[in-house]
């Protein structure tokens, strides 16, 4: 168990490498925007969903309506539902506060990382959820340390420095090695070209029409072959 | 209230909607079988959901689409999906995508 705990750590830590610069360029954009620094360290652990506080951030620097704010954010959140379908059949034996715990910890990016060890064969499902715990917590404990590294040193970061670039990259670390057959690529490119196509959508509906889109074309894909 | 009092009260809601969110399904499954169809679409979450928030960072700029050898963030992310498909290495794909954009940027200008 703490074996499996240790391996959801280490398995989060290259990751770190674009969380880290995505924490910084967070605390950084909310100081730059006027947010206060209690505020923008708080959304961090109460909302704990890295572009859905970008979002949040530059919405409420332009003075938008609480509920416009709630509504956007809802929307960019959505795909954490899917996220929790995938995951739920591996956690079903589990007592409710696991259940609690590996909800809230569940980015991205520790989803990405969770999911992988659970679809590994050899590894078994028994002590899974103490893998997705581990790169949860450690993803966690990052986010926080950066977001307040952000929050004091960030108006030093150059913007040429372009930090914020690493978080596609870190999500192309995650997807590329991901694509195992025709169907899942074919997920991929149609929501990738949805997702700019649609780019201009409001409320940031184009990120959840693309992941609709991105999967109903992996099942066409998959039927047709 | 006060912005600040509001903002506060918004980012509890948003949280406890993004929370409602990602336990949904964890919570519920064992009451709610998943019909069959939808088991299949789960599949393709993880490249669907990951790809859709790659793609705008790459292609967008401004608000509108750049797609064009002189777009750094485009050509940077193609020379790291070709690191990560070719290594499968997280830590050599961020490495090599960050580096191939500074150069490109200072580059291109």
């Amino acid at each position: 168990m703490r074996d499996e705990f240790m391996d959801g750590v280490k398995g989060v830590l290259p990751i770190l490498l674009g969380v880290v610069p995505f924490g910084l360029i967070y605390g950084a954009l909310a100081m730059a925007n006027g947010l206060p620094a209690s505020l923008a360290l708080s959304m961090s652990s109460i909302v704990f969903a890295g572009s859905s506080q970008f979002v949040i951030t530059q919405l409420a620097a332009l003075a938008t309506p609480a509920f416009v704010i709630i509504l956007t954010a809802a929307v960019v959140n959505l795909r954490h539902m899917l996220y929790s379908a995938s995951l739920a059949p591996y956690l079903q034996h589990l007592p409710a506060r696991w259940k609690v715990a590996i909800a809230y910890l569940l980015t991205d990016e520790a989803y990405a990382v969770a999911i992988t060890r659970f679809n590994r064969a050899d590894k078994g499902g028994a002590n899974g959820h103490w893998f997705a715990l581990g790169a949860g917590v450690g993803l966690w404990i990052t986010w926080q340390i950066t977001t307040l590294a952000g929050i004091t040193l960030g108006a030093f970061i150059p913007a040429a420095w372009s930090l914020d670039f690493a978080l596609p990259l870190t999500f192309i670390a995650l997807v590329t090695p991901a694509l195992r057959d025709r169907a899942i690529v074919s997920a991929a490119v149609v929501a990738g070209v949805i997702a700019v196509l649609a780019f201009a959508m409001p409320l940031k509906l184009g990120l959840i029409t693309a992941v609709v889109a991105g999967i109903i074309a992996g099942m066409l894909a998959e039927t047709n072959t | 209230m006060s912005n600040d009092a509001t903002l506060l009260l918004a980012l509890i809601i948003v949280g406890l909607i993004t929370f409602g969110f990602r336990l949904s399904f964890i919570a519920l499954m064992d009451r709610l079988r998943l019909p069959p169809l939808l088991q299949r679409a789960l599949r393709y979450v993880p490249a669907a959901a990951l790809t859709a928030i790659i793609t705008p960072e790459l292609l967008i700029r401004d608000g509108a689409v750049f797609l064009s050898p002189l777009n750094a963030r485009l050509i940077a992310g193609i020379i790291a999906i070709a690191v990560a498909w070719r290594t499968k290495n997280t830590l050599l794909t961020i490495a090599a995508g960050m580096i191939a954009l500074w150069l490109l940027q200072w580059i291109i200008r």
